[in-house]
């Protein structure tokens, strides 16, 4: 599949009806989810044939996206079931039967990762940054995705984030790479924002554990 | 919730040390058809708990021919991969519960998800 062709049937994509603030729920733009899935299998082949977990997988575009990449199977967990419900709907409508959802919360997860240790070959997201009085979700999201992932974890971060999160793959022994650089077009998806969109610059990052 | 998911959900309630593999009640089955990619189900079955696996299968009446231990070089064995794969892909509980061993605690599945939210108290 090309990558114009992925961005549009991605698309396709129901995204949320009311989206929660404090969840920070937005949806994965088609085409920044296009370009992030499309070099994570042309330059790394983490997505055709793999066990992907997708971490805040909302309405789905990365599940979507990797399973129309030929993922074995695609795990989203979230912990909203509006949001689910929007996700299990789209699988539907696009018939993608290799997406595999789960209601829980990925913050628990991180104190009791149980069978999901190590499970997944590769792990994707576009976390919460903290911005909504949950400041440090992004690095218990991280830590919990480099717990659950045996090979690579494909992850979104505040560009201004980078440095402390260079310190922290040190600190865990990961290899870190800002893939590219996006900047997020957030469209005033809440009532309270004064401009119509906000910018944001963010780095697309792919960890990745040091050979034995 | 499929039979693959369902192999890894655990009960991390507090103090529950005992919380797997949780027991299986289906009230709503689908069986479906998804693509076959064996390499992809041998790489999966590594990850499994076999006994688990039949378990659950066998309590939701769809174990079928798969057999209950793993069979020697299984990665080149087309027939028995054929089986697996249906067993973890192919059959979803639509609606049901998944019960906590050790407490009896469920864990409803709702419209094919299952909800494995904790109460604050269990946290």
């Amino acid at each position: 599949m090309r990558l114009k062709e992925l961005e549009s049937y991605l698309q396709d994509v129901e995204t949320f009806e009311e989206p929660k603030v404090l969840l920070e729920q937005y949806p994965t733009s088609p085409h920044i989810a296009a370009h992030m899935l499309y070099s994570m299998q042309t330059q790394y082949s983490s997505v055709e044939g793999r066990l992907v977990a997708d971490l805040g997988c909302g309405c789905g575009v990365l599940c979507a996206g990797a399973a129309m990449l030929g993922a074995g199977a695609c795990v989203g967990f979230d912990i909203d079931e509006d949001a689910l419900s929007v996700c299990q709907s789209n699988c539907a409508e696009l018939e993608l039967d290799t997406v595999h959802l789960i209601q829980a919360d990925v913050t628990h997860l991180h104190t009791c990762p149980g069978r999901w240790h190590k499970t997944f070959d590769t792990v994707i997201m576009n976390p919460p940054f903290g911005t909504k009085k949950n400041w440090g979700i992004d690095m218990i999201f991280l830590r919990t995705a480099l717990d659950m992932a045996t090979e690579s974890v494909y992850s979104l971060h505040k560009t201004s984030t980078r440095q402390h999160i260079k310190k922290k793959a040190k600190e865990w022994n990961v290899n870190m790479e800002v893939v590219a650089e996006l900047r997020f077009d957030l469209p005033a998806t809440y009532r309270f924002h004064k401009h119509k969109s906000v910018d944001i610059e963010v780095d697309f990052i792919r960890f990745s554990f040091p050979s034995k | 919730m499929r039979l693959l998911t369902h192999n890894m959900l655990t009960s991390h309630v507090k103090g529950v040390t005992n919380g797997y593999p949780l027991k299986l009640q289906a009230e709503n089955i689908k069986v479906m058809s998804v693509d076959f990619n064996p390499e992809f189900v041998a790489r999966m079955i590594p990850k499994l708990e076999w006994q688990a696996l039949v378990q659950a299968a066998e309590s939701i009446g769809h174990l079928g021919d798969l057999p209950r231990e793993l069979v020697p070089e299984y990665e080149s064995n087309e027939e028995f991969l054929k089986m697996a794969h249906h067993v973890l892909m192919e059959v979803e509980v639509i609606e049901g519960n998944l019960e906590c061993p050790e407490t009896g605690r469920k864990f409803p599945i709702k419209n094919g998800i299952p909800n494995m939210l904790l109460n604050e108290d269990e946290v």
